[in-house]
């Protein structure tokens, strides 16, 4: 119950800490995992494959990605200003899409939900798992998760080594966009076997409020990512039980903490050094 | 000056995006644009709810250009709008508990309570950003969902109405409210207010000498250092500045429209208030002329929706391809400037 509450969000998450340790914020999270939740559901519908429903979802979220990128890396347009345009454009197609197709509102879409593997565990849920600790390894053992880190952090000695600034943070986006649109996916086939307009309400930034709250560690995000779920799933459990609790103040601490933690400790060395910084090539 | 010319290049281009936009979706486009246009101009009732739609996203916009020209990528106006009207229903609350609502000049201290509101708040992310080196977006974001819950929070505790059924606070009396030009139509003295910051925006930017620094800082921070002005303390002001916009507009709203928060009451004009700015590319008074367009349309894809399936989602694809349009098309690559670099050098 907790690990399907967190799981868009923890995927969203772990995507987005590679993009960022690459030195690149995708703001667009939000409308990658829009996206992936309404092109899985309008590729599940028609088909009748969740699977493919979900290889629709992770296609729309990385096509929006690299829509993202094109702009940010390869014009060296600001990642905040095209990332906003990607929430707003995610967040219009889809609705309209979905007005315009099915009515509305009203008829109420279903399809067939993903299948759980073992007892109540689904494949995605064990992909996440499997993910952030492979992520881990990668970003820390490997010679690429390495030069991923180095273009966050220092993207000029990262070009002198011999790297491509752009490709690097092409392939960190390219993740981020992965990981969203699978969330997204997961949101509308995994959990509520339907979609409404803006369904993600708010997760995508969710996500990118968790990567900084685990310190930019894959398992420490994920942890992030467990906790809010657990703070949402509290609430529900609370309100039912009539508790009178004020269960906002509860959804608020992870940011509150993480805020926190921003104004003691401040950008400190964990954070990309590069990160939201165009890089110019020469410059 | 060319403004009139900037100005038109604008409009066409919104058009022009407007209608690839309902091509795009293989909608009638003759049909479409009449209902738009109907929606947002063919009465008073039309023109009042464009100038009711344009109130906020103007204040919100103007909000967005005093933090971005200083350089300082403020993604926090819903948070600060939304706070802003906190500190507001909190002063209203005990203006009709200390049976003083009738009190002349009580709008005036909730519009600048909430002003103030606004700018506590996006003082800490600019506090965040010029002292500990924390880029804006990511502090922003977390206190745009702390402001959430604690609208949450207010009006389900301690600005409850009375009655203690909904989570809302309670309605506040007319003579709290903004004042209306005509009894049928909301448009209230809130849309007035905002042209005016409009203005005085304008003047504070381009004619007094704050407002160059301002715009140095964002330009150039370094031969802003280089002429004796700290650019994080100019950027910390131009955030408070900012917020206290963003707040302002959360306040307006409040007294302008609904007269009473509820969870509800957030409907995205923080965020909205970006593309607006953007778009005006970040001159207060082209601001104007992108709030006034998008207000128009938000009023006018409204009346779209009533008679085709298509309705306001439309106007975010809108924004959205126009913004890339015009940051791809004039390349809006200028470096920005990175947070005070003393920061490493003097831990405080």
């Amino acid at each position: 119950m907790i690990l399907q509450y967190a799981t868009p969000v923890a995927l969203a998450a772990t995507g987005e800490t590679i993009g960022q340790k690459s030195g690149v914020i995708y703001i667009g999270l939000e409308g990658s995992m829009l996206a992936g939740a309404f092109f899985a559901m309008l590729a599940a519908q028609s088909t009748g494959s969740p699977w493919i429903g979900l290889v629709a979802g992770i296609a729309a979220g990385l096509l929006l990605a690299l829509l993202f990128g094109w702009f940010t890396i390869r014009r060296g347009i600001d990642q905040v200003v095209v990332g906003t345009a990607i929430n707003l454009l995610a967040l219009g197609v889809t609705g309209t899409i979905y007005r315009t197709q099915f009515g509305k509102s009203g008829t109420l879409l279903s399809v067939a939900k993903l299948p759980p593997v073992f007892g109540k565990i689904d494949a995605v849920e064990i992909l996440l798992l499997l993910s952030a600790i492979g992520l881990t390894w990668v970003l820390q053992k490997s010679a690429l998760g390495l030069a991923l880190r180095a273009t966050g952090e220092y993207p000029k000695a990262a070009e002198a080594a011999g790297f491509s600034v752009a490709r690097l943070r092409f392939i960190g986006v390219a993740c981020s966009g992965i990981f969203a649109g699978l969330a997204g996916a997961y949101l509308s086939l995994g959990i509520s076997g339907s979609f409404a307009e803006n369904m993600t309400a708010g997760r995508g930034f969710v996500a990118i409020a968790m990567v900084t709250f685990g310190r930019w560690k894959p398992m420490w995000v994920l942890a992030a990512a467990l906790l809010i779920g657990f703070a949402e799933s509290l609430q529900f459990t609370l309100q039912a039980a009539g508790v009178q609790a004020p269960y906002q103040l509860l959804i608020a601490l992870p940011y509150l903490v993480a805020l926190t933690v921003l104004v003691v400790v401040g950008r400190g060395t964990v954070a990309p050094a590069a990160l939201a910084e165009p890089y110019v090539k020469g410059d | 000056m060319n403004g009139f010319l900037r100005f038109g290049l604008l409009l066409a281009g919104l058009i022009v995006v407007l209608l690839l936009t309902l091509a795009a979706f293989q909608l009638p486009i003759v049909d479409s644009v009449k209902l738009i246009f109907d929606g947002a101009f063919s009465d008073k009732f039309a023109w009042s709810r464009s100038a009711v739609k344009m109130t906020p996203l103007l204040l919100t916009g103007l909000g967005m250009v005093i933090a971005w020209r200083a350089g300082v990528y403020n993604i926090g106006g819903e948070g600060q709008f939304v706070v802003g009207a906190i500190f507001g229903a909190a002063v209203g609350k005990g203006l009709i508990g200390a049976n003083a609502a009738a009190i002349p000049g009580g709008s005036l201290l909730i519009l600048v309570v909430c002003a103030i509101g606004g700018a506590l708040w996006a003082w800490i992310a600019g506090w965040l950003y010029v002292r500990r080196g924390v880029e804006v977006v990511i502090s922003t974001i977390l206190l745009n969902f702390i402001a959430i819950q604690l609208l949450g929070f207010a009006v389900s505790g301690p600005l409850q109405e009375q009655k203690r059924q909904v989570p809302q606070t309670d309605l506040l009396p007319d003579s709290l409210m903004l004042a209306r030009f005509d009894r049928q139509t909301d448009v209230h003295l809130g849309t007035v207010l905002a042209l005016v910051m409009a203005v005085v925006l304008t003047i504070f930017l381009y004619r007094t000498v704050a407002g160059y620094r301002l715009r140095l800082v964002g330009d150039n921070p370094k031969v802003a250092r280089v002429n004796y002005i700290d650019p994080g303390r100019v950027q910390l002001s131009a955030m408070a500045l900012s917020g206290a916009m963003c707040g302002l507009a959360g306040g307006v709203e409040y007294l302008g429209l609904v007269g009473q928060l509820g969870t509800t009451f957030p409907q995205q004009w923080g965020f909205l208030g970006i593309p607006v700015a953007l778009l005006g590319g970040l001159n207060p008074m082209l601001t104007a002329g992108a709030a006034f367009f998008f207000g128009a349309l938000f009023a006018g894809t409204e009346n779209l929706a009533r008679f085709t399936p298509a309705g306001t989602t439309i106007v975010y694809v809108i924004q959205a391809t126009a913004v890339l349009a015009y940051v791809g098309l004039s390349g809006l690559k200028k470096a920005r400037p990175k947070p005070e670099e003393e920061t490493e050098s003097t831990p405080s």
